[in-house]
C-alpha cells in the first residue's frame, strides 16, 4: 500500500481515538468545557449524613448548583461537617435556607438538596446552614415506628 | 594490516545445549579467494560462518576478522564491521513484505544517505549483475528458488563489501540455477576481488570453483588445501567424503548396541 | 523423587531466566533512540497492522457488549424500578473495565498472535539473521516500531471500545426499552467522572497495551524458529497475555478504585 494512504488511514484512527476521548469527556462524564469554574464554599453540619459521599452533587429544585468536596466529623460536636462549593453564579441562596439529605430513586445516590428560605440575606463563602436535615434512614424509621415512638 | 588471511581462526571451541560443534579448529581464509568450506550435514558450517560474522561467540579461541578481533567487538564496531560482510542465506532471507527492487536498496537506505536516483541506478546495476533486472517489480513471494538466492545475492553485494559469505549456496537447485550461481560466484570474485567463503556440501560445484577448501567433521579440520591437494589427501574420512561412499571411516550405521541383541536373538530370551 | 524436586528446580530456573531474557530483550528494544526519519514511516506502518486492521473486531464487539449490558442491565434495574440507572451502570461499567479488559484480549487474539507469527516467521526463514549482518539491528528495525504501535494504538481501539459500547447499550436502552434520554445522560454524567472513571480506564489499557505488546513480540523473537515453534509462540501470546491482562487489572483496580 502506499505510503501516503497508510499515513491518512492511520492519522484518521488517531483522530477517531481523539474524538471517542473528547466524547467520554464531555458527553460521559459531563466534563464542562469551562472547567475552571469560580465556587464558593459553605458548610453544613448533619447528624447522620447516611451514605453521602464527596464528589456527590448538590443541588436546588433538582438543579444541581454544586459538589460536595469533604465530610469530616467534628470532634466537639459530634456532628458531620460537609464542605461544598456552590457555582458563584448562584449567588443569592437565602441565609435561613436548609440543607437536606435525600435519595434519587430507590436505589439513586444521595445528595444534598437545599431548600429554599425566605430571608433576603444570602449564604456567603464561609456560612454555615442554619437547619440541617439529615438522612432517611430507614432502619430506624423502621424501629421507631415499631416501639411506638 | 596486508596480511594474506583476511579470516583467521585460532583453536575456536564452540558448543551449543551441551553439544561440542567446535572443538579446536584452526583456519586461515585468505584474501581476494574462494575458499571452501565442507563438511558433512551437522557438523555446524552455518555456525561458522555465524561466528564469523559475531552473530554467536565462541566460548574459547579467537576469530580474528580483517585485524578486529570478532567476540570482543563492542555492538557498534561490530555493526560498522558487517557493513564490510555480505552474507547470503540458505533461504534467501529477502525481506517478504518488500519489493525485489526495495530488498536491494534496503542495505543502501539505511547505511548510506545517497539521493534516490542514485540508489535506483545502483539497485539495477546489481540486479542486471545477477541477471534480474527485469524482476525488479516482483514480491519475493512470487520467485523461484534460484532467482530468490540471485536476488539476495545482489543484496548482499549492494554495499560492495570486502567479504562475502554463502551459507549452502547450491542447496536444492536445479542443475541450470546451480550453473548460474556457480557462474556468479565465480564473476564476482575475480571482477571485484571479493574474498568469499563457501560453505557447502556439493562437493564437484565446490571444488570446480573454490581456489582453496577444508573438510570439518566432527568438530575439528579433517583436511584443507587446494582442490587437487584434496584429491590426493591419505585420509580415509576425506575421500569417503569427497567421493560419497555411503560406509567407511565414518560408518552407516548409527551407533548402536548389538543388532542381534536389539532384535531379541541372542541366547533365547525363553 | 528427588529427580522430580530437580525437575520442579529446573523449571523455576527455566521461568526466571526466560523473565531475565525477555528484560534484556526489552532494554533492547527501548534503549536506541530512533531516528524519526527512519522510525515514523515504521511506526505508521505498524500502526496500520496493529491498529486499524484490529479496529473492525473492536467496534463490532463494543456494540454487541453495550447492546448486552442495556438489556440485562434493563431487566435487572426495573426490578427496582430504576431503570434510569441503566446509562450510569453502562458508562462505569465499559469505562472503568470491559473497555479496557475486553479490548486488551481482543488485541491479543488479533494483533499479538498476528505479531508473534509474523516476527517468528522472519526469524525462521532467516530474516533477522541477515538484518542484523548487514548491520541492521533487527530490535530497534523490526521489534521497536511493532512495540510502539502496540503500546500507542490499545488506549485508542479502548476508548472507541467505551464509546461504541455507550452507543450500543443507548440502542438497546433508550431507543429500544423507551428509557428517557434525558435520564439516561443525566444519570451517566452525574456519576462519571472523567479523571477518576475514564483516564483510569485509558491508563489501564496503557499499561495492558504494554504488556499485550511486549508478550507478543517477545514470544515471536524468542520462538523456536520451526513451524511448531511458531504456533507454540503463538499460542503462548493469546494464553499470557490473556493472563497478564486479567491479572493486571485486578491489581490496578485495587489501587485505583479500591479506597472507599
Amino acid at each position: 500500500m502506499a505510503q501516503r494512504t497508510t499515513e491518512i488511514i492511520v492519522g484518521l484512527f488517531m483522530i477517531a481515538g481523539c474524538a471517542a476521548l473528547l466524547f467520554l469527556a464531555l458527553q460521559v462524564s459531563g466534563l464542562s468545557p469551562k472547567s475552571a469554574e469560580s465556587t464558593y464554599t459553605i458548610y453544613a453540619n448533619f447528624n447522620d449524613t447516611g451514605g453521602l459521599t464527596p464528589r456527590g452533587r448538590v443541588s436546588m429544585a433538582g438543579v444541581t448548583v454544586g459538589t460536595i468536596e469533604s465530610i469530616s466529623l467534628n470532634k466537639e460536636t459530634f456532628q458531620a461537617r460537609v464542605e461544598m462549593s456552590i457555582h458563584s453564579d448562584v449567588d443569592n441562596i437565602p441565609s435561613d435556607s436548609s440543607a437536606v439529605i435525600r435519595t434519587s430513586g430507590l436505589l439513586g445516590e444521595q445528595y444534598i438538596d437545599i431548600s429554599i428560605g425566605a430571608e433576603m440575606d444570602s449564604l456567603k463563602e464561609g456560612d454555615t446552614f442554619y437547619s440541617t436535615q439529615s438522612a432517611m434512614n430507614l432502619e430506624r424509621l423502621i424501629s421507631n415506628f415499631a416501639s411506638g415512638r | 594490516m596486508n596480511s594474506p588471511a583476511y579470516i583467521s581462526l585460532k583453536d575456536v571451541v564452540f558448543s551449543r545445549s551441551g553439544r561440542r560443534i567446535f572443538d579446536g579448529v584452526s583456519l586461515d581464509i585468505p584474501r581476494g579467494k574462494i575458499t571452501a568450506i565442507m563438511g558433512p550435514s551437522g557438523t555446524g558450517k552455518t555456525t561458522l560462518l555465524r561466528l564469523i560474522g559475531g552473530q554467536l561467540k565462541p566460548d574459547s579461541g579467537s576469530v580474528v576478522v580483517d585485524g578486529h578481533e570478532v567476540p570482543k567487538l563492542k555492538r557498534k564496531a561490530l555493526y560498522s564491521l558487517r557493513e564490510k560482510m555480505g552474507m547470503l542465506f540458505q533461504s534467501g532471507a529477502l525481506f517478504t513484505d518488500l519489493s525485489v527492487f526495495e530488498n536491494v536498496a534496503f542495505p543502501l537506505r539505511v547505511h548510506t544517505k545517497l539521493p534516490e536516483d542514485m540508489i535506483r541506478d545502483i539497485v539495477l546495476m546489481k540486479l542486471e549483475a545477477v541477471g534480474l533486472r527485469g524482476a525488479r517489480h516482483l514480491m519475493p513471494s512470487e520467485l523461484s528458488g534460484g532467482m530468490t538466492r540471485r536476488v539476495a545475492l545482489a543484496r548482499s553485494i549492494a554495499l560492495d563489501p570486502e567479504l562475502i559469505m554463502y551459507d549452502e549456496p547450491f542447496a536444492g537447485q536445479d542443475p541450470i540455477a546451480m550453473g548460474v550461481l556457480v557462474k556468479l560466484i565465480r564473476d564476482l570474485n575475480s571482477s571485484m576481488g571479493l574474498t568469499s567463503v563457501l560453505v557447502s556440501h556439493d562437493v564437484p560445484e565446490s571444488l570446480s570453483i573454490c581456489h582453496y577448501a577444508c573438510i570439518i567433521s566432527d568438530g575439528k579440520v579433517i583436511g584443507e588445501g587446494t582442490p587437487d591437494e584434496l584429491r590426493a589427501h591419505p585420509s580415509g574420512q576425506v575421500q569417503q567424503f569427497l567421493q560419497g561412499q555411503p560406509d567407511g571411516p565414518v560408518p552407516f550405521h548409527y551407533p548402536a548396541e548389538g543388532a542381534a541383541q536389539d532384535f531379541g536373538l541372542s541366547g533365547g530370551a525363553s | 523423587m528427588i529427580e522430580r524436586i530437580a525437575a520442579f528446580g529446573r523449571l523455576g530456573l527455566d521461568i526466571v531466566s526466560s523473565f531475565g531474557r525477555s528484560g534484556r530483550f526489552l532494554a533492547g528494544v527501548l534503549g536506541g533512540v530512533p531516528r524519526p526519519a527512519t522510525g515514523f514511516p515504521l511506526l505508521l506502518k505498524q500502526l496500520y497492522a496493529v491498529g486499524v486492521l484490529s479496529l473492525a473486531i473492536i467496534v463490532v464487539s463494543g456494540l454487541f457488549i453495550g447492546m448486552v449490558l442495556g438489556l440485562q442491565g434493563y431487566t435487572i434495574l426495573s426490578d427496582y424500578g430504576s431503570e434510569a440507572a441503566i446509562g450510569q451502570m453502562i458508562a462505569l461499567t465499559l469505562v472503568r473495565e470491559l473497555g479496557p479488559v475486553v479490548t486488551a484480549l481482543l488485541f491479543a487474539g488479533r494483533a499479538g498472535s498476528a505479531l508473534t507469527a509474523e516476527i517468528g516467521l522472519m526469524k525462521a526463514t532467516e530474516q533477522l539473521s541477515s538484518m542484523e549482518m548487514m548491520g541492521v539491528d533487527p530490535l530497534r528495525r523490526v521489534i521497536a516500531p511493532r512495540l510502539w504501535a502496540g503500546f500507542i494504538a490499545m488506549p485508542v481501539l479502548a476508548v472507541i471500545f467505551s464509546v461504541v459500547g455507550i452507543w450500543g447499550g443507548m440502542l438497546v436502552g433508550v431507543d429500544w426499552l423507551g428509557v428517557f434520554e434525558g435520564s439516561f445522560w443525566g444519570n451517566m454524567q452525574s456519576s462519571v467522572d472523567f479523571v477518576d472513571d475514564v483516564l483510569n480506564g485509558v491508563i489501564k489499557s496503557i499499561v495492558f497495551g504494554f504488556v499485550c505488546a511486549w508478550i507478543a513480540v517477545y514470544q515471536g523473537y524468542d520462538c523456536v524458529p520451526t513451524s511448531a515453534g511458531i504456533s507454540s509462540a503463538t499460542t503462548k501470546t493469546v494464553v499470557y497475555s490473556s493472563l497478564a491482562v486479567l491479572g493486571l487489572d485486578f491489581v490496578l483496580t485495587a489501587v485505583m478504585f479500591g479506597d472507599f
